[in-house]
């Protein structure tokens, strides 16, 4: 009776929280590669291949850039991703803040050129270039085809980050710096920039993860150069070295850390935008109430 | 007269980088497509048979992609939802923890996601020996079969499928869920009947977001599968960096992204637009 009793206790909670597990369960799916190359960034290979675990060693985090090709390979990839960053996201924000405070003839026409990229399978778009490239002859394949190509798939997803931030931006506040009479190149600075600033930022932390992580484009419009992707998919074929997962896993917790800083400034900037006189003078309001509204 | 050249000016580069290096490229594709020859030698003659006959040499591999991308993409939004839900509606203030550990996948390079899917999936591992033991994996073997480059694409594009039904659910007023408990919907109906129709917008983004870039994919299969699971995006890719037929690899590549545009063009018809451009288009 009583085990009855426990077994559908048991079964209602299952079925209240079957959801959660379901989540849950995603969660794990969705950590275990990542587990997996941390795990095997421990490993002490016999042969070539890392796939099988022999035995634990810390010597290849100890010698994580004992590699030349690798080291000089993921140093080209950060120096594409920096200026691939900086470039896409001028002009991504450019783009964005006209496409929200202006407004113009041809204006679905610009989002239109905007969107079709993110909807273009990245084979196509590599094609495409490396056919570009080929019928011009010039500039012959390497790091700067790559930046070419780079800021291009990088500038719609700058776009689409930095406006959904200027989506919800309170114009009072540059008519009060203009009021108080800011020039309009001092508003910007002293006041837009700095509210937009986690936006921009968030879109160009995306454009550093895809730069870097980009394979597909890079690997039709590379020539002879490497990128830290395209020396994986070199080795994969002779093996590949530990290090590799060394140096992934040291990308994940940079990117990480970038990624909660992002988190930090974003509540920093919410903070300053609410700091108004008319909210100054309403009393608290509980947390809870904040939360629904 | 300034304030009008404002919004043109801001606009200027990044159009121009995109009409340059995107619409462009596209073009100087298609004129490849319809070229004859040898490399060195191609000459525009609108030589159309370069479409014909690319198409009836890997119509194979074009019917499969197209099926590895619907099964991943139908696969992943049924993974996909219940962690959304969950993180929309149950997180509370977990919600930033889950929301990281869906991106974080993001911040480790895709190829190295995809050959520890290859570790994961080989014959030595305990995944492979569960699978085999409980009959899921007849032969014991996963590696290089179709089901092994499905559950990588599944894997590599979840994060796309999760964030868009994340966001269309978190949106969701809650009040119209408790309004149909209210009326004495069961749980079932008022997901059913309130939840998931509101949901919508989530589904079609996500399943876009997921199978465009999975229907190009080669990683997974040239990866994860064998000789008998290449993808278009395989055959595209030799054909341009190994075999230099350019003219047929260009034609490839224009009828992936039509056939990719078609299919987009007749879900939004099906589904509804306001999805896919997001607010403006309304």
């Amino acid at each position: 009776m009583s085990t009855e009793r426990r077994g559908t206790r048991a079964w209602r909670w299952l079925r209240e929280h079957a959801v959660n597990i379901a989540g849950g369960l995603v969660v794990v799916y969705l950590l275990i590669p990542i587990a997996v190359i941390l795990l095997f960034s421990f490993n002490d290979p016999q042969g070539r291949y890392n796939y099988t675990w022999v035995g634990f060693t810390l010597s290849h985090w100890e010698h994580a850039f004992s590699r030349p090709e690798l080291n000089e390979a993921l140093v080209t990839s950060l120096q594409l991703a920096a200026l691939a960053t900086v470039v896409s996201t001028v002009i991504g924000t450019m783009m964005a803040l006209a496409l929200v405070r202006h407004q113009f003839r041809g204006r679905r026409l610009a989002n239109f050129l905007i969107v079709i990229p993110m909807a273009t399978p990245e084979v196509v778009m590599g094609a495409a270039l490396l056919s570009f490239f080929l019928i011009l002859g010039t500039p012959s394949l390497g790091f700067q085809t790559l930046l070419i190509a780079h800021v291009m798939f990088c500038i719609s997803f700058v776009v689409v980050v930095v406006r959904s931030r200027l989506i919800g931006f309170d114009r009072s506040l540059e008519e009060a710096a203009r009021d108080l009479g800011a020039s309009p190149l001092g508003t910007f600075r002293l006041v837009t920039l700095p509210l937009i600033m986690p936006g921009v930022f968030g879109g160009a932390m995306l454009a550093f993860a895809l730069s870097i992580d980009d394979f597909v484009i890079s690997n039709f419009n590379s020539g002879t150069t490497v990128t830290f992707p395209l020396y994986i998919f070199g080795a994969a074929q002779r093996g590949i070295p530990v290090e590799v997962n060394v140096i992934a896993m040291m990308l994940f917790s940079l990117t990480l850390a970038a990624m909660g800083f992002a988190t930090w400034q974003q509540r920093r900037a919410e903070k300053m935008a609410s700091v108004r006189p008319e909210q100054e003078a309403t009393p608290p309001v509980p947390a809870g109430a904040a939360a629904a509204t | 007269m300034r304030r009008r050249i404002v919004p043109y000016f801001l606009l200027g580069p990044g159009t121009i980088w995109l009409v340059i290096f995107f619409v462009v490229p596209l073009y100087y594709m298609g004129k490849l497509s319809l070229e004859s020859g040898v490399v060195g030698e191609l000459q525009f003659d609108w030589n159309w048979s370069n479409y014909s006959e690319a198409l009836s040499a890997y119509d194979t591999q074009f019917v499969r992609s197209f099926v590895y991308a619907g099964v991943a993409t139908l696969i992943a939004l049924l993974v996909a939802y219940p962690l959304a839900y969950t993180i929309a509606f149950k997180a509370g203030r977990w919600r930033n923890v889950l929301l990281f550990a869906v991106v974080a996948p993001f911040f480790t390079t895709y190829l190295i996601r995809t050959i520890a899917w290859e570790t994961i999936l080989s014959d030595e591992s305990p995944v492979t020996e569960i699978l085999h033991a409980i009959g899921l994996a007849p032969s014991g073997h996963i590696l290089a079969t179709g089901p092994a480059v499905i559950a990588g694409l599944t894997y590599n594009f979840l994060p796309f499928m999760i964030l868009p039904l994340y966001a269309s659910l978190e949106r969701i007023d809650v009040r119209l869920i408790e309004a149909a408990k209210d009326l004495y919907g069961s749980a079932t109906q008022s997901f059913l009947r309130v939840t998931l129709p509101l949901s919508a917008p989530g589904i079609v983004a996500g399943t876009l977001l997921t199978f465009i870039p999975a229907a190009g994919d080669y990683v997974n299969a040239q990866f994860l599968g064998g000789a008998g699971n290449r993808m278009i995006g395989n055959v595209i890719q030799s054909l341009y960096l190994s075999q230099a037929d350019y003219p047929s690899a260009a034609a490839l590549s224009f009828v992936l992204m039509a056939l990719i545009m078609i299919a987009v063009v007749v879900y939004i018809r099906f589904a509804g637009s306001e999805a896919l451009m997001g607010e403006e288009a309304r």
